[in-house]
């Protein structure tokens, strides 16, 4: 005990804080990496349905989206309320499906082509359009042989 | 440091912390942190002009028919019987069951499959079928295979399927190929 007693005579000397720094910018690049920031904004309202066995997605970057949904409120005054299709930041209607085979030829074309084979369309749809305009994208992304697909849905409340 | 040089004045680092502090804030807030999940499916190519479908004899093909109104018909070679919806909109799980012993048949009775290998799930919908009840067939779909291929890796190696490696993984899914037809949309 007397060892410890010698040296704190006077005062408590200050903690440092240059470890402070370090911590921060640990977390700071915890966040940096997790973030996934949103490309495209959402013209279309996509509640995605639930479900339980689900895979997480690989591969970010080799992901496109299809998104399928009704307009969203502001858009509602040009669109109307009938389910539109969106690629990118432009939306389409369900007569313009094949817009997506330009589509994908142009992620296509931004990617390299040994990462082709791999690349996923992950269709974000919502709930409540009807299987119809869901097949009609099905079948152009056939069409230009984008097979792998993925039907994002979100994990179902706790309450069950 | 083993020479000893004049020391130099130490920068002060105090306002290091509040520069990442901001940083770390800004990151905080435009994160997402919802992890992109759903089922994953592979679509058949576009079928060749002159080439024959092959047969499938009835009894290898177990059809899932969700009609306009959303109710779901299903059996063996046709759609005859019809599954129940619970009270809070999801499906009765006799569906899955049904699938899984569809599946697992291997001839034992002889109006079902004769094998996993050929056993065919044949999944079809209609124009106004909503995609929500299309997710949950496809969901329970997945959860039959799921839960039959758990079944086997139980007892083959006597552990969960996610927990076995990759190979492993191969010769359960060879065992329980999931094969599931779609076929188009019918008009009304």
């Amino acid at each position: 005990m007397s060892k410890f007693k010698k040296g704190g005579g006077k005062g408590m000397p200050a903690i440092s804080t240059a470890s402070l720094p370090d911590i921060v910018f640990m977390l700071l690049f915890f966040f940096m990496v997790t973030t996934v920031m949103r490309e495209t904004t959402l013209k279309v309202e996509v509640s995605q349905p639930e479900a339980t066995e689900v895979k997480k997605m690989e591969k970010k970057s080799l992901v496109s989206y299809i998104y399928i949904g009704s307009p969203t409120i502001n858009q509602q005054s040009i669109f109307g309320t009938k389910a539109r299709i969106q690629l990118n930041d432009v939306t389409f209607s369900r007569k313009e499906v094949s817009e997506i085979q330009n589509f994908i030829i142009a992620e296509r074309l931004s990617k390299d082509e040994d990462e082709i084979p791999y690349m996923t369309t992950s269709i974000k749809a919502d709930q409540n359009v009807t299987m119809g305009i869901v097949t009609d994208v099905k079948t152009e992304l056939r069409k230009v042989d984008a097979l792998k697909i993925n039907y994002s849905t979100k994990k179902p409340k706790e309450d069950n | 440091m083993s020479r000893n040089r004049r020391e130099l004045p130490e920068i002060n680092a105090g306002s290091m912390a509040d520069i990442a502090f901001l940083l770390l804030i800004f990151f905080l807030v435009t994160t997402t942190m919802d992890v992109d999940s759903g089922i994953s499916r592979k679509l058949p190519p576009m079928p060749e002009e002159n080439i024959e479908t092959p047969e499938i004899h009835k009894k290898n093909i177990f059809v899932v028919l969700i009609n306009k109104n959303n109710k779901i018909l299903s059996g063996i070679g046709s759609p005859t019987s019809m599954v129940e919806i619970n009270g809070d909109g999801s499906i009765s799980s006799s569906l899955k069951e049904n699938i899984k012993i569809f599946v697992s048949n291997n001839g034992l009775n002889l109006n079902s499959s004769e094998s996993p290998e050929k056993a065919i799930v044949s999944l079809q919908n209609q124009e106004g079928t909503s995609y929500n009840m299309y997710i949950q067939v496809q969901n329970e779909l997945t959860k039959a295979y799921n839960e039959l291929r758990n079944e086997k890796s139980n007892i083959d190696y006597g552990k969960d399927f996610n927990k076995l490696d990759v190979e492993e993984q191969k010769i359960i899914k060879k065992f329980y190929p999931m094969k599931v037809s779609e076929a188009e949309t019918k008009a009304n």
